[in-house]
């Protein structure tokens, strides 16, 4: 143990302990900009500054490792001084259209500079001048509002080991780049958008399709149709000030007819839908002795990293449409026949923890009635900024439900918002299929949980069946190196691009960094989704009477012709293209 | 044995005036004249004197000839090397006595106060071959170390010699050593930094061309006392004759077991390879140097953790430049007291500095640590040309300061120029004069840090652009007393605030002339005027009426059209075409235009 004092408190600490780590501590919090706990930690921003008796120079608390007896300061003149004039700096290359910016109110560098009280005009002069990145159907990239923190480059980087963005050029003329400059679409960026999770600023957020959804619910002709994902309504409620963690489902189904959409559906019971479908795809594989371990399909940034890096696994991906694309393509085709409208008048809209959905209803092979599944994309976060400027106020609400019969969804669907999730709807479901008994327990909780990768081995009734559940693409490549390899013998494996799945997706309201060092967003999110799947009435797939009276109706039964029309899709080679 | 030795110089100065076309033709003389048996030509590292280059000396006679044309080979060739008659006129003027007898270049002023011990062998022997170094005591260092001392001997010795740093901040050698050495590592790394990037800084070049054996051996002996089996030189791209003779040494130093597994018979294995930096400043730091080598951009990471426990590859790391080097082997051989009797208490042994500027004897030169800036600049450098009054030096390039010559008599050493607002750096010596205003050299200096800084850190980063864009308001005439006290404060703030040693040096020029000079600051600011005519937009070129003839010379080569008047009779100057290019005070010949 190392013990120092920090503004005269004596404290004990671990050796190894930052000066930040152990100030907090001590109860005295510093601010913070580039550091991102275990994945930016470069010191570069210098706003954690503090003093250490004895010190040449002011020290990084971020990254200064304590020493016995050290003295340290973190709140005298000069300290507060020096944090005012990097902030003065940095306002001085900065965009500065703060009222209206993406991220007013939730911007870290604004709420840092009102604090410090700083003048934005002290250091004027030039301005870094960048072209706005909009290449992309998912994400803008702004870099005159950029800080340089590179929290951004760290997350790309480490976390998911794409990297497709580094900063470029040096000095003052350094900016956060593609390779080659080249724009965002041209990059293999597979459209995560954690970037956009740990910017501080409004230098990255998504493309805003808002303005798209409103023509259309202004629209007579068209019918508007809305459906969330899972996620979703685990973190919604932290944009109106709920905690981090709860669920408010039902006042976003109140809300979402109160902006004027004509049905709410739910992307759950596509997660539904899916299982069915995907673990018909399994067994198939399995009895047919088809190409195995197979892949799950449903995130979108998972999909395009194996067509942009391993496109030789891309027989291993399952050819099932995501939850929401198989919603939106049943209710252009089933529902849309059923209720005798023209698919072309109807408007679906997908609300999203994510920013790669924004691409995903782009692809091909994704117009299962000749008009795309999807319409529009919001994220999570674009919701939340339609329902504050139509003036509801969310948290008094009552509560409210999803419109029949594309709204019903069990327990399985629910967990699909979060790592694991989707692996154990399709065990409930694929053990009673292969056992033909009702499972004693539905709990799978070896597959639960915010680890990196998961396994577990299961025995159906004779039939060995070998797990992997891997979410971040750190975690990913780790499992496809291995598959490449033929190191392992896993019959089905789930990945989901971002870590912990989409209730940590890169479409989710953004936390700052202070608060995602202090709080596990992870498991917070999730644990509203396992508390409601353990609520729920009904927790198998296989036992949603609106998805099975689907298939009565319509489909015939999972894996047949015209739902492989309608429910699975195709993917492109994007590497070797 | 031959009966005469020439040796040109083959550094990148005398290079680049066409010695090595000296050398290919007294080569081909010799030849056709048959004398290849007793007339031996040489390519050396370099001699200093770059101002007079392209130098050669012909021994036995020790004929020291500067600024020897390809024209001039014939003439030497012919009268001195065929019939023994020195040629007079081509010699350094320092070497002919007033009795027109030669003398020793070690006589001469430029060479009389120098102690060369890092530069020993430049300009001495052909760096291309090992048996020349062999023969002036190459490797018997490493030799030393590896049969009769242990590791810990070694840096026993290193540190009672009082080395310290050569690049720049002076940390003590032997101390850096230890702590590697205590470091546990199943790998270690012993590296050399040859990024010399201040501008006017060349004697690790000098050291690397002239004499790349020392600084092989040096690491050599340095990864033995540290426990370490692999090295790497980071050497700047724009050295390519120092990377060539680099290349060549190594390739020598392994075909004789001198790198490679067990040297000298023992157990020690190691071996060096070259990595090329790509032209950023920063990438002398030392941990962006690291990172640079392991493939990343150049950029600096905080410490703690310090090299010497992780350092490259995570690993264990010594890093120390060149002229540190180039002095290991010396030590070892001649002691700790040998090294540690020149010098002062605190800067033992010697240093190169790189002259330049307003200054007569540009080039390098090696002095005993505690010399004063007089000495270098005026019995050594031969002071100002022209005439000139001695304004100020610069020392330690973009990180150091300006002297201002009331402490010329200053002597120099780490701690004394640091506690004078300079500092050592890498041995960079710029001189300025009468005609230099110290506000455009902050900024010359400045401009050329905002350019270098890597831009991973706010202070460095946008601190230094805005301390530029202020000190370029001084330079318009639009800065206010206000703003000298904000320039002031944010120097200091970038200082306290950079990440690494290039933001926190950053300022140094800004604050040194500030404190020194601040009465220059005060004319731009307060008076609009620049005391030293160098500040173009606070320039007004005039033509006197009284003194111009009406020859129309000016107007005639005035690139602007600013210049108007009729022939035989007085011209004027249009101040809003006038470009201030100076062209017309070149040209005039009645000294009848003045800069006001």
């Amino acid at each position: 143990m190392v013990h120092l004092k920090i503004n005269n408190i004596p404290v004990e600490v671990k050796e190894g302990t930052t000066i930040l780590e152990a100030a907090k501590i001590a109860g005295i919090n510093i601010p913070t900009l580039c550091y991102l706990k275990e994945i930016n930690e470069i010191g570069a921003c210098r706003i954690c500054v503090v003093e250490v008796k004895g010190a040449r120079s002011l020290v990084a608390a971020c990254v200064y490792p304590v020493n016995e007896g050290m003295e340290v300061f973190t709140n005298t003149e000069k300290v507060r001084k020096s944090r005012k004039t990097t902030l003065e700096l940095l306002l001085s290359d900065h965009k500065k259209e703060c009222l209206s910016c993406v991220r007013s109110t939730n911007c870290e560098l604004q709420k840092l500079s009102n604090e410090y009280g700083c003048d934005e005009n002290r250091f004027k002069g030039v301005r870094t001048e960048c072209e706005q990145d909009t290449s992309t159907s998912y994400l803008v990239r702004d870099n005159e509002k950029c800080i340089l923190c590179r929290r951004c480059v760290a997350v790309c980087k480490k976390v998911q080991e794409v990297a497709v963005i580094a900063p470029a050029r040096r000095g003052f003329n350094t900016h956060i780049a593609c390779a080659f400059e080249s724009d965002l679409n041209d990059a293999p960026c597979v459209a995560c958008g954690q970037c956009v999770a740990v910017c501080p600023t409004g230098a990255l957020h998504e493309r805003e399709e808002i303005d798209n959804v409103r023509d259309a619910i202004n629209n007579p002709e068209k019918v508007v149709i809305v459906a969330a994902a899972p996620a979703v309504r685990a973190a919604i409620g932290e944009e109106f000030g709920y905690p981090i963690g709860t669920n408010t489902e039902g006042k976003m189904f109140t809300t979402m007819r109160m902006l004027g959409f004509d049905k709410v559906f739910d992307v759950n019971f596509g997660a539904d839908l899916t299982i069915l479908e995907e673990s018909n795809e399994l067994l198939d594989r399995v009895t047919n002795k088809g190409v195995l371990p197979m892949f799950t399909s449903c995130s979108p940034g998972w999909i395009r990293y194996i067509e942009y890096y391993y496109p030789e696994l891309i027989p291993n991906l399952s050819s099932c449409k995501s939850p929401m694309q198989m919603t939106g393509a049943t209710i252009k085709t089933y529902w849309a026949k059923k209720e005798g409208i023209d698919p072309k008048n109807i408007y679906f809209v997908g609300i999203m923890p994510c920013t790669a959905k924004k691409f995903e209803k782009t692809r091909a092979d994704e117009s299962a009635s000749g008009y795309p599944d999807v319409d529009a994309v919001l994220t999570t976060r674009e919701l939340a900024k339609m329902i504050k400027t139509s003036g509801i106020i969310y948290n008094e609400l009552p509560d409210g439900t999803f419109d029949n019969p594309l709204g019903e969804f069990t327990g399985a669907g629910v967990i699909f918002g979060a790592t694991g999730g989707v692996m154990e709807a399709a065990l409930r479901t694929a053990a009673e299929k292969i056992t033909g008994k009702p499972l004693d327990s539905v709990d799978f909780k070896e597959v639960r949980g915010i680890k990196g990768i998961k396994e577990a081995e299961y025995d159906l009734n004779g039939v060995k069946v070998k797990v992997a559940v891997a979410s971040g693409l750190t975690n990913a490549k780790k499992l496809c190196e291995k598959i490449k390899k033929g190191e392992c013998d896993y019959t089905f494996v789930e990945v989901m691009c971002c870590p912990g799945g989409c209730v940590n997706g890169g479409g989710q309201p953004i936390q700052s960094a202070y608060v995602r060092r202090n709080v596990d967003l992870r498991s917070k999110r999730a644990k509203a989704l396992y508390d409601e799947d353990k609520n729920a009435k009904i927790r198998k797939s296989h036992e949603n009477e609106a998805v099975m009276s689907l298939y009565k109706e319509f489909f015939g039964e999972p894996g047949s012709h015209k739902a492989h029309e309608i429910l699975h899709t195709s993917y492109v080679d994007r590497k070797n293209k | 044995m031959f009966r005469s030795h020439i040796l040109v110089c083959g550094g990148t100065g005398c290079t680049s005036g066409n010695s090595m076309k000296v050398y290919d033709a007294l080569v081909d003389r010799v030849k056709k004249a048959g004398l290849e048996n007793e007339v031996h030509v040489t390519k050396t590292g370099c001699f200093g004197l770059c101002a007079y280059g392209p130098i050669m000396i012909v021994y036995p006679e020790g004929a020291f000839y500067s600024q020897v044309k390809v024209e001039d080979v014939d003439e030497i060739f012919n009268e001195h090397i065929v019939k023994g008659r020195i040629v007079t006129r081509l010699l350094y003027k320092e070497t002919v006595g007033e009795d027109g007898n030669i003398k020793a270049l070690n006589d001469t002023n430029f060479y009389k106060k120098q102690h060369r011990v890092a530069l020993r062998n430049c300009g001495v022997i052909n760096p291309e071959k090992i048996e020349e170094y062999i023969a002036y005591d190459g490797y018997e260092a490493l030799g030393k170390v590896l049969t009769e001392m242990t590791p810990q001997d070694v840096i026993d010795v290193i540190s009672k010699s009082g080395l310290r740093g050569r690049g720049g901040a002076g940390f003590p050698t032997g101390r850096k050593w230890q702590f590697a050495k205590n470091s546990v590592g199943n790998k270690k790394y012993v590296c050399c930094n040859a990024d010399e990037g201040d501008p006017g800084a060349f004697m690790d070049r000098s050291i690397l061309e002239g004499d790349p054996h020392a600084v092989i051996e040096a690491m050599a002996i340095a990864a033995y006392a540290i426990g370490s089996d692999q090295g790497y030189i980071y050497v700047r791209a724009e050295y390519p004759i120092a990377v060539q003779r680099l290349t060549i040494a190594i390739k020598q130093a392994r075909e004789y077991g001198l790198l490679g597994k067990n040297i000298f018979g023992t157990k020690f294995c190691f071996d060096l390879d070259i990595r090329l930096g790509a032209g950023a400043f920063v990438c002398g730091e030392e941990t962006a140097l690291m990172t640079s080598i392991e493939g990343h951009r150049g950029e600096p990471r905080p410490r703690p953790p310090f090299p010497a426990v992780k350092g490259l590859f995570g690993k264990p790391t010594i890093l120390n430049n060149v002229e540190t080097y180039a002095n290991v082997p010396q030590i070892i051989l001649k002691g700790a007291d040998w090294f540690a009797s020149m010098g002062t208490e605190k800067s033992r042994g010697t240093k190169v500095f790189a002259l330049g500027g307003k200054i007569h004897n540009t080039g390098l030169v090696e002095i005993p640590m505690g010399t004063t800036m007089r000495e270098i600049i005026y019995d050594i450098g031969g002071g100002c040309p022209n005439g000139k009054k001695f304004k100020a030096a610069q020392t330690g390039g973009p990180s150091g300061g300006c002297i201002p010559a009331h402490l010329i008599d200053t002597p120099i050493d780490y701690d004394n120029l640091i506690a004078i607002g300079s500092m050592m750096g890498s041995g960079g010596l710029i001189v300025m004069d009468e005609d230099n205003c110290m506000v455009d050299i902050a900024k010359f200096f400045l401009e050329f840090t905002v350019d270098e800084s890597c831009g991973k850190c706010t202070a460095c980063r946008i601190g230094t652009k805005r301390l530029y864009e202020m000190l370029c308001k001084v330079t318009d005439g639009t800065a206010t007393l206000e703003d000298l006290d904000k320039m002031e404060e944010l120097c200091y703030y970038i200082k306290e605030n950079s990440l690494c040693g290039l933001g926190q040096t950053a300022p140094n020029p800004v604050l040194s002339t500030l404190h020194y000079f601040r009465d220059e600051y005060e004319a731009h600011v307060r008076d609009k005027r620049c005391p030293a005519g160098v500040c173009k937009k606070l320039l007004r070129y005039q033509i006197v009426a009284d003194k111009c003839k009406g020859c129309t010379l000016c107007a005639r080569n005035c690139p602007a059209g600013a210049i108007s008047g009729n022939v035989k009779e007085p011209h004027v100057i249009d101040p809003n075409k006038c470009i201030k290019c100076g062209v017309c005070i070149e040209k005039c010949r009645f000294g009848a235009i003045i800069k006001a």
